[in-house]
């Protein structure tokens, strides 16, 4: 399927890439390079969910708790809270590892029924992992509850923490922007491991599954382990992007929210990254990327724009940009799976099944 | 003992709440093999319609059981409408297209109902005024208002109504034929379009009436308060067999019963580690236990090999 593209397309990109945050930041101001950081998250995280749901077609609405995994343990092993200091590059793997077993046994009871009881199963889910968060700090203190943990260890690679800006060259490498490097590289990394997943014996395994489950069973697949593998694999992803979120907490961006609480995991931020997904292109790597890309950086533009329009219209500000977020997106949900179900920017296969099943 | 019986009595009346949200989800299950996401907004809507007309009424003097029923008319009404309005819009359209389709729309229409309702009703919780008398009854040592009476008569009345509906009569059997296979249901001459929308018609104005009770049980009316009740109700009917009248009814009380005791019990079994915070975690286990060792549910079918 990927074409081979010739060097200097390549190393344009990466040019492109590499100056995106000064172009940016030179340009709008260093709280876009933010929003460009976050976005760059949220695409690692829709990238993870559209294993379990794009590929093998299983609807996981309570996503967010493997990212809450990821975040909540990160900030566990690097901060006072317990007195440990780990180092991120051993804690991401941990978050990985851990959000994937978690995957397992979430999906070991569930993932032999219909696919509706497994969306309404990872829905609880979500909500059983916040609840415990909020309330785990009594009689042992393990989460701090509703107070979330603060003073985290921010984010370091060999030492150099990502907190302080960086001298090179003569020029000042501001925070954000090292941030935004390490993220584009573990975004490329996780875009390159789903593509050969994509094409791969097992990618082709989820596909068929969510084609048709008992003509992939008929086919030799073990459909059980071959979805488990899928939600596990998943979740793990979910897990890599809390590590980043929680290592971002610890204080990176000034005025960004400089702790881990429950409230960062509701089932909002679940359905905000199946959004991603679904509007995007369910299944379709670079659609999962455009739709990341966009429900990222549209609530920002919102943010800045939708209170003076409102003000303009009917005097007043009827909705807070929060709300019109959330029902922004939900019409959009409602709007693309009507008129355009297989997302703005489908791949050519998944386009021609959706075609070819209203004509049946 | 005595902690027995008032859990028992509180979690029958918590039960016969979510018995009535359950036969939503059941029926429409049941009907099109959907889960309707969006119907514990539909309980949100009624409560905060019923409690917008009630409120004017008991200020201009109306009695109070009357400003309870006309305000319960008035939900039915306008959520009858909206899950006719819900089901043209979002899941006629997708009545064709793969499973997950109709599944996200749902997600959708509900963020859309919660968020509409915010800018109608506001991020506040809405006081449920007190209309019938609050002092309870005594019974072997365990209280028990006339409100919690009046809510599980009135929901085995209309559960009982119900079944007579489905069971006994020309529409029920339409509904019945339909749910078993609609194809051939047509060429019985059943409109199936028709049976479909009046599934969700009744469906949400049940969901209506379970609105006012649980605002009037809590005391409270919320534009987020219809997600977590959705969620149990629908373990209710999971509980039950979805797709079973009778047993979302029994899964609803059973579920209610369980998380009452739950959360009064926690504490003991425990030895103090978990509260009652954790109430809302009971119906979450509950449908796990479900799901693992009974997936058919209680009184359903096999579902597992209809996938």
């Amino acid at each position: 399927m990927m074409k081979r593209k010739p060097l200097a397309g390549m190393l344009l990109a990466a040019l492109a890439l590499g100056l995106l945050p000064f172009v940016v930041g030179a340009g709008m101001g260093n709280a876009w390079v933010r929003v460009l950081d976050f976005a760059l998250l949220y695409i690692m995280l829709a990238l993870g969910l559209n294993i379990v749901v794009g590929f093998a077609g299983l609807l996981d609405l309570g996503y967010i708790a493997f990212y809450a995994i990821g975040a909540y343990l990160y900030a566990l092993l690097a901060s006072p809270h317990f007195g440990l200091h780990w180092p991120p590059w051993a804690i991401l793997p941990l978050g990985a590892a851990v959000a994937g077993l978690f995957g397992v046994l979430l999906g070991a009871p569930t993932l032999r029924l219909r696919g509706d009881y497994l969306a309404i199963v990872t829905l609880g889910f979500g909500e059983i992992i916040r609840i415990f968060l909020n309330n785990l700090n009594s009689p042992i203190n393990i989460t701090n509850g509703p107070q979330g943990i603060a003073r985290i260890d921010p984010l370091s690679i060999a030492g150099v923490s990502l907190a302080r800006p960086l001298e090179m060259f003569g020029i000042a490498v501001p925070g954000i922007y090292l941030t935004y490097y390490l993220f584009v590289a573990l975004a490329l990394v996780i875009i390159f491991i789903t593509l050969r997943l994509e094409d791969s014996r097992i990618g082709r395994a989820w596909v068929a599954i969510r084609e048709d489950e008992i003509a992939a069973k008929a086919c030799g697949i073990n459909t059980r382990n071959v979805k488990l593998l899928a939600f596990a694999m998943g979740a793990s992803f979910g897990g890599v992007a809390g590590g980043l979120f929680g290592g971002v907490a610890g204080g990176l961006f000034a005025g960004f929210q400089e702790f881990v609480s429950p409230e960062s995991f509701s089932l909002m931020e679940s359905v905000m990254v199946l959004c991603m997904v679904v509007i995007g292109g369910m299944g379709h790597i670079p659609g999962v990327i455009l739709g990341g890309l966009l429900l990222a950086v549209l609530p920002e533009a919102l943010r800045h724009g939708a209170g003076p329009v409102q003000q303009m219209l009917f005097g007043r500000v009827l909705l807070d940009p929060e709300s019109l977020r959330i029902l922004a997106f939900g019409l959009a949900l409602i709007l693309v799976m009507i008129y355009r179900p297989a997302g703005l920017w489908p791949s050519p296969t998944r386009r021609r099944e959706f075609e070819k099943g209203e004509q049946t | 003992m005595d902690t027995l019986l008032q859990q028992l009595i509180n979690g029958l009346t918590l039960g016969s709440i979510y018995a009535l949200v359950a036969l939503g989800y059941t029926m429409v299950y049941g009907i099109l093999g959907l889960i309707n996401f969006a119907h514990g907004e539909v309980v949100m809507v009624g409560a905060l319609t019923a409690l917008a007309a009630i409120k004017p009424l008991a200020a201009a003097g109306v009695p109070g059981p009357l400003a309870v029923l006309l305000g319960c008319l008035l939900a039915m009404l306008v959520c009858l409408t909206l899950g006719l309005t819900i089901e043209r819009v979002a899941y006629r359209p997708l009545r064709r297209a793969p499973r997950l389709a109709p599944l996200i729309t749902a997600i959708g229409v509900s963020m859309v109902l919660q968020q509409l309702a915010m800018l109608a009703w506001g991020r506040n919780y809405h006081p449920f005024p007190q209309l019938l008398p609050a002092t309870p009854r005594e019974i072997a040592g365990a209280q028990i208002t006339d409100l919690q009476i009046l809510i599980i008569v009135v929901a085995t009345a209309i559960m009982a109504g119900l079944l007579l509906l489905v069971n006994h009569s020309r529409l029920g059997r339409a509904m019945r034929a339909t749910a078993e296979n609609p194809q051939i249901a047509a060429l019985m001459g059943v409109d199936a379009n028709r049976i479909i929308a009046l599934t969700f018609a009744i469906g949400s104005a049940l969901a209506a009436v379970a609105g006012v009770m649980v605002a009037a049980n809590y005391g409270i009316a919320h534009y987020n308060m219809g997600f977590i009740l959705g969620l149990k109700a629908f373990t209710a009917a999971v509980l039950g067999g979805i797709g079973n009248l009778a047993g979302a009814m029994l899964g609803g009380i059973l579920l209610g019963v369980i998380e009452a005791l739950g959360a009064g019990y926690i504490g003991d079994l425990t030895g103090g580690f978990l509260g009652s915070d954790y109430q809302d975690v009971f119906a979450f286990f509950v449908l796990i236990g479900v799901l693992v060792f009974r997936p058919s549910g209680l009184m359903g079918e096999k579902l597992a090999e209809r996938a």
